[in-house]
């Protein structure tokens, strides 16, 4: 029993008020892969800093093979053969692949460096584990899957036995992630022990043995793969009672009667987004063929876990990410090439994420944040027009009730549900036919909630067209007439709001099952 | 309201007043080190500056190219660039105007030839400075680099052609313009008699009096005020960012390369190979001080010739690069103080609401 690599019990952790683990375990036998799954924020990501030395716990024991460990350094757990890949690579980019291996562990020759040995010594590692990589390579010009192996090489080279992979296949694409997958096992065959760090489903079932559920910064389960089923991990992982109990949909009345509409959905979609491809700024593809149409007086939630696509999605619709491929068109007008400008004028209104990289110029007044993006209305003469700017602030200020009632302070003196009022108010202040709202409540207090989404409903049955973005599944399904699931760059699924409840949509935000229904 | 308009006056004025306070005590440090009183020597200072007309014109003389090229450096910072070109830009206008006024024929009608080499040094200046703005646009080149380099380019360019081409045998100039001059004040203010101060310091004055219009009545400025706080946001809301900095850097290009024309239509009426002499690095001192508001690069400006000025006046006393060093603490204090000051004031400010 004690010759288990890792065995980590009642592991307490908290940061100020912030409790990330609460006697979380994680039991690891030798020779296997082994999952630790968990939504974002379960306490995953601290548990492993614990195990790689990186943090020490509050409470709780951690024992590497059988030796008692708790609280040890990161140069103790190297030492001792834990190995941790991280997510975000840690490479020199301007050294080659061989380089980078090395580092940190040089074969010297005297006091130099010895070159011809280290490209020696990793090509034979390359060679034994298969992480196929060209060792004089530099990094820099490496793809993303190449450059995950050079990291997992390292910590090979540093003599690991025992593998921690957090999020590994995040950055890849299918091929890679199969390549992945052939490596892991023959290092697991060769004798290693590898936890694997996933919201993935599909991922799960594929590769590993035995598997920890995180929720909420405790392990609430432990089952062998081999025992159960997409469906039991996706309901251990959100955790059913926390997902129904949730008091913000109480606070708001309840999914179907807020769902009724004041006149049903009528018409030609006014937004049409087709077969639309977008990638992120590594040029990963992050929004991969999604297609869909929304009419006047209908509410497309989309729903899924952060970072699959949502964020660029909406970019790429408002116009500030380029679209590779696929069309998006206005009231029957193409913008797939068309300027932020050009789209506003269409009629679009985009509420977005980040109200305070995007949303606001946090140095301006209120007053001049109201007409941000219509500054050239607000001018008379090629002069700004003071007086109409203060009177609209004055009447934007009263309908939509942000707090203190004055348009001279900075934007940045607000609080940030009032702060979100000034963007909803100045987005929705003037004539639109589409709005796209994305985290429209982030970070603001129940109040401000319920005056955002009685806005958006209005909006709704004014016979706006509303693309609804949001992290809160509960907003998500509050809100909207049809709900997609964002898995992975694609709409796993599309359902009628009345179809669709947490218990239907969760297997499909962690990718245990995709169905294309456009 | 009257209220919030004096504590804005207070938090933009008090931070230099602090740097100065600071800079004249380490000051007094070093004029003592000289064996010198530092009221003597202060007082000679604001004697040799403003204590007699002479003196107070060749303030205003400094005072107007430091303000054409410290308007080009605050409009571009506003807009998020730092140009450190100025000194190129400087050059490059009094080259364009120079080489205008060459041209044109004797006896041009001032109301003619003087608004053409105006233009052809903001011509000259727009492509100075829209260079390195359309460069950063197109291909992401970084401002600063290219500004710094495009000032050895430039000078050396010029360097080139007035030694190959366009001097005077002997010297390192060109020929005197035939037109476009523009008067001295002392034409208007006998007693400024001998100053080069000249009308271009008017043209100072308005260009300042139009930035604070562009900049905070008009919706470019808006726009060009957006992205520099926030250019994420500032695209957000439909603002073509890369071409807010191309307008921005040839708007910049324009007002320090105007600066150059106080030299040549107002002084010497020629181009001389390194009339610069530094303005265009003294500049960015200006436009900091002056925190990138229009009018404070005025007074900034004022405030940098005063110290060039007065310390020609205290050479006897103490070394003139003690006047250097005055200025380097000023700008370090200045850049030290900012923050410290506003939030010492603020904190003050809760503590008297509680």
């Amino acid at each position: 029993m004690s010759s288990h690599p890792i065995r980590m019990a009642g592991i307490d952790k908290s940061f100020g008020p912030v409790r990330a683990n609460r006697g979380a375990s994680l039991d690891v036998a030798p020779g296997e892969i082994h999952a630790l799954v968990g939504e974002n924020g379960a306490g995953k990501s601290t548990l492993m800093k614990i195990l790689g030395g990186l943090i020490r716990p509050d409470a709780g024991t951690v024992e590497i093979n059988g030796s008692d460990v708790t609280g040890w350094s990161t140069s103790d757990a190297i030492a001792a053969g834990v190995g941790v890949v991280h997510q975000h690579f840690m490479l020199v980019p301007t050294l080659t692949v061989a380089e980078n291996v090395v580092l940190g562990n040089e074969p010297k020759r005297g006091v130099m460096f010895d070159r011809t040995r280290a490209l020696a010594d990793v090509n034979a590692l390359i060679q034994q584990t298969g992480l196929i990589v060209p060792a004089d390579r530099r990094v820099a010009e490496l793809s993303v899957g190449e450059a995950q192996r050079v990291e997992i090489l390292k910590t090979l080279y540093r003599g690991a036995k025992i593998l921690i992979l957090d999020e590994p296949t995040a950055v890849l694409s299918p091929p890679d992630v199969q390549e992945l997958w052939t490596v892991l096992r023959k290092l697991r065959d060769d004798g290693a022990t590898i936890v694997l760090i996933t919201h993935r489903l599909d991922e799960v079932i594929g590769i590993s043995q035995t598997i920890t559920v995180m929720r909420a910064g405790a392990s609430v389960g432990r089952m062998k793969t081999s025992e159960t089923t997409p469906a039991e991990i996706a309901k251990t992982m959100v955790g059913r009672d926390v997902v129904l109990s949730a008091p913000l949909r109480e606070a708001i009345g309840g999914t179907a009667a807020t769902a009724e509409h004041a006149i049903a959905p009528v018409g030609a979609p006014v937004l049409e987004v087709t077969d639309l491809a977008v990638n992120d700024s590594r040029r990963v593809r992050v929004v991969d063929g999604v297609t869909f149409a929304i009419r006047p007086g209908e509410v497309l939630g989309i729903a899924g876990v952060e970072g699959n696509g949502q964020t660029e999605l909406v970019e790429a619709i408002a116009g500030l990410r380029d679209i590779v491929s696929g069309s998006v068109s206005v009231s029957g007008r193409d913008i797939t090439r068309a300027t932020v400008k050009e789209r506003r004028d269409a009629g679009i209104a985009h509420v977005p994420e980040d109200r305070h990289r995007r949303g606001l110029i946090l140095e301006y007044s209120i007053a001049e944040n109201l007409v941000l993006g219509a500054q050239q209305e607000f001018s008379r003469y090629g002069s700004l027009d003071g007086d109409r700017i203060g009177e609209h602030a004055r009447e934007q200020i009263t309908k939509f009730d942000v707090r203190p009632p004055s348009a001279a302070p900075a934007a940045r003196t607000l609080s940030g549900g009032n702060q979100q009022k000034v963007v909803i108010a100045r987005e929705m202040g003037r004539s639109f036919t589409v709005l796209l709202a994305a985290q429209p409540t982030r970070g603001v207090d129940v109040g401000a909630i319920e005056f955002i989404h009685r806005q958006i409903r209005e909006a709704r049955d004014a016979g706006k067209a509303i693309l609804l973005v949001s992290a809160e599944l509960n907003e998500v399904l509050a809100l909207s007439d049809k709900v997609a699931v964002m898995y992975r760059g694609k709409f796993a699924v599309t359902l009628p709001a009345r179809e669709a409840t947490p218990e239907v949509l969760g297997p499909y935000m962690t990718g245990g099952k995709s169905r294309d229904a456009a | 309201m009257n209220e919030s308009l004096l504590r804005r006056a207070e938090e933009a004025l008090l931070p230099p007043i602090v740097a100065l306070l600071i800079a004249l005590i380490l000051g007094d440090v070093l004029i003592l080190l000289f064996g010198e009183s530092p009221l003597h020597v202060y007082g000679r200072m604001i004697e040799g500056a403003w204590g007699n007309p002479y003196g107070f014109a060749q303030v205003l003389y400094k005072t107007t190219t430091l303000t054409f090229a410290g308007l080009g450096i605050a409009l571009a910072l506003r807009a998020g660039l730092f140009n450190i070109g100025a000194e190129g830009q400087l050059a490059a206008g009094a080259f364009g105007a120079a080489v205008m006024g060459i041209t044109l024929p004797a006896g041009t009608p001032a109301l003619l030839a003087v608004p053409l080499c105006l233009l052809a040094a903001a011509a000259a200046g727009l492509l100075a400075g829209g260079l390195p703005g359309v460069l950063k646009t197109k291909f992401g080149a970084h401002e600063v680099i290219v500004t710094i380099m495009l000032n050895f380019v430039i000078l050396a360019l010029l360097n080139w052609v007035i030694v190959e081409h366009l001097r005077v045998a002997d010297t390192l100039h060109t020929a005197e313009i035939r037109a476009g001059a523009v008067p001295r004040l002392s034409e208007f203010i006998p007693a400024f008699h001998g100053s080069a101060t000249n009308v271009t310091f008017l043209f100072a004055m308005a260009a300042a009096a139009w930035c604070w219009w562009y900049l905070f009545r008009t919706p470019g400025g808006y726009a060009l005020r957006a992205t520099g706080l926030q250019p994420e946001a500032a695209e957000y809301s439909g603002i073509r960012v890369g071409r807010v900095w191309m307008k921005a850097m040839a708007l910049a290009g324009v007002l320090a390369a105007l600066g150059g024309t106080n030299f040549v239509l107002g002084y010497k009426h020629y181009y001389e190979d390194g009339f610069t002499g530094g303005s265009g690095f003294l500049a960015i001192a200006v436009a900091i001080v002056g925190r990138n508001h229009p009018f404070g690069v005025v007074l900034a400006a004022f405030f940098f010739a005063t110290l060039s000025q007065g310390g020609l006046a205290i050479h006897a006393l103490v070394p003139k690069q003690m006047v250097e060093v005055l200025q380097g603490v000023v700008i370090l204090a200045m850049a030290a103080s900012v923050p410290e000051v506003q939030r010492a004031l603020r904190g003050a400010r809760k503590a008297v609401a509680a």
